[in-house]
């Protein structure tokens, strides 16, 4: 790529203020480094994997609301989170988590594990049990 | 006790973090090393495809080395020591962070990206090999050197421990390095060539998950990626592909460019005039890695699941692995 030709298109970086740095040659074939403010399929590539957990997030709020599954799994797709690392953070079996995920079963869970989930979504437990507060 | 503290350190932005920690702490301990040669000698570059686990719902798809691989190798080859700690205990890992900069001693640390503040929201996964170098603190906040940002910024005592031993694949465990010893006088030129031969038997390796291998599998799959995923899926693991080609830190053209930098820079070191026709080889392949991401993003734009776009771009991809193949058999004999 020439040093000319490095992209700067409109990309979420700006507003931090955060300039990806890309190499690239300049008019002496010389290796140099060239600051770009994004680069539109990349952008695109972004937006979408944000797309698709905001709909992950929209479809588990739904199923809480229907009862049929925990406010848990909601609050794990708002944090970007799979089953793997939410129960690395709680520090608990993953098949444990999953069945926090039942409706009935949650709401059986002690109050000391109810904490730890709250503590890792950082909310009250007053929210974890009611999404309409989180 | 006195908590202000400010270690000289010198700040520069770099494409890659890893590649930005060291070549800044080798620079604090009066070694000028850039980050192509970090990168290069380290053997950074690489391609590999882990189908069998999933990031953000989508296969692996990598351009470099694990994380902290780059360190290792480039300390190995140099001649410099590195000491690595992690830790259980939050509190021990700060204790220990405080005692390196009282002793004026800035230390790398490896951190999750999730709850760095100073990224925007978009940019933050849980993703855990993310590279910075602490060089103080005052009262309340840590000075943090991160070099994938054009300035130094801060963190307080909680953001600090927050991303420290953040959870998950790969999690840190407050994990701090820093260089102990140096060699006399840096000798470039064996660890050079011991880099690239490392680099070239990567690439071609006899092995279906790296290297050129691994691209030809990605190409077989995504041609029946339409028709056994469909188009949304699809969609979404072409967009994954060119998300960690093209990410921050890649330099861009999935770390072909800075290899190509780094090429450049070690034909000066090496005497070796060839060595600059590689460097503009491996230009041109960063520009087809390009050219293969601008027309993969056309499919996902167009949210399209038909097979001649998937096709073509497997098409694109299979002549790649063509020419990486041609260039590091050839470039493991130019050295």
């Amino acid at each position: 790529m020439k040093k000319k030709e490095v992209p700067q298109d409109k990309s979420k970086l700006e507003k931090a203020k955060i300039k990806d740095m890309v190499y690239a040659v300049d008019e002496n074939g010389e290796y140099v480094t060239e600051l770009s403010t994004g680069w539109e399929p990349k952008t695109i590539a972004l937006d979408n994997a944000i797309k698709v957990i905001e709909e992950r997030v929209e479809d588990a709020r739904q199923r809480v609301l229907k009862n049929e599954t925990s406010p848990i799994e909601y609050y794990m797709e708002k944090a970007k989170m799979d089953l793997p690392i939410l129960a690395s953070y709680v520090g608990l079996w993953q098949c444990r988590v999953k069945r926090h995920f039942k409706p009935s079963v949650f709401k059986k869970i002690n109050g000391k594990t109810l904490q730890k989930y709250a503590d890792v979504f950082e909310i009250s437990i007053d929210q974890l049990k009611n999404i309409n507060e989180g | 006790m006195k908590d202000s503290l400010q270690i000289d350190f010198a700040h520069k932005q770099t494409a890659h973090c890893e590649n930005g920690v060291v070549s800044n702490l080798m620079r604090h301990n009066g070694f000028e090393v850039s980050e192509p040669m970090v990168f290069g000698i380290g053997s950074g570059l690489l391609f590999s495809y882990l189908p069998f686990i999933k990031v953000n719902y989508a296969p692996v798809f990598t351009y470099r080395v694990i994380p902290g691989l780059v360190f290792s190798r480039f300390a190995k080859r140099v001649g410099v020591k590195i000491k690595r700690e992690k830790f259980s205990n939050p509190k021990t890992a700060k204790a220990r962070l405080d005692e390196n900069l009282r002793n004026d001693n800035p230390v790398g640390l490896q951190v999750g990206v999730y709850n760095l503040i100073y990224f925007p929201d978009e940019y933050r996964f849980h993703f855990n090999a993310h590279n910075m170098v602490v060089y103080g603190k005052t009262e309340n906040e840590y000075l943090i050197s991160d070099p994938v940002m054009e300035s130094v910024t801060t963190l307080t005592d909680r953001q600090l421990e927050k991303v420290r031993f953040a959870k998950g694949a790969f999690a840190p465990k407050g994990h701090m390095y820093y260089p102990t010893s140096f060699p006399e006088e840096l000798e470039l030129e064996k660890a050079i060539v011991k880099g690239i031969k490392h680099t070239c038997r990567d690439m071609t390796a006899p092995v279906p998950i790296v290297g050129v291998k691994a691209m030809r599998w990605v190409a077989k799959n995504i041609r029946k990626w339409p028709a056994q995923l469909g188009a949304k899926k699809a969609n979404h693991y072409l967009g994954q592909i060119v998300r960690m080609q093209e990410e921050i830190g890649t330099g861009g053209g999935g770390f072909r460019y800075i290899y190509a930098a780094f090429l450049q820079e070690a034909s000066g070191v090496l005497n070796n005039e060839n060595l600059k026709e590689f460097s503009k080889e491996m230009t041109e392949i960063g520009d087809a890695w390009r050219d293969f991401a601008l027309d993969a993003s056309r499919i996902y734009k167009n949210r399209s699941g038909e097979s001649d776009g998937y096709n073509k771009i497997a098409d694109q991809l299979y002549e790649i692995a063509r020419r990486e193949e041609a260039f590091f058999k050839k470039l493991k004999k130019a050295v």
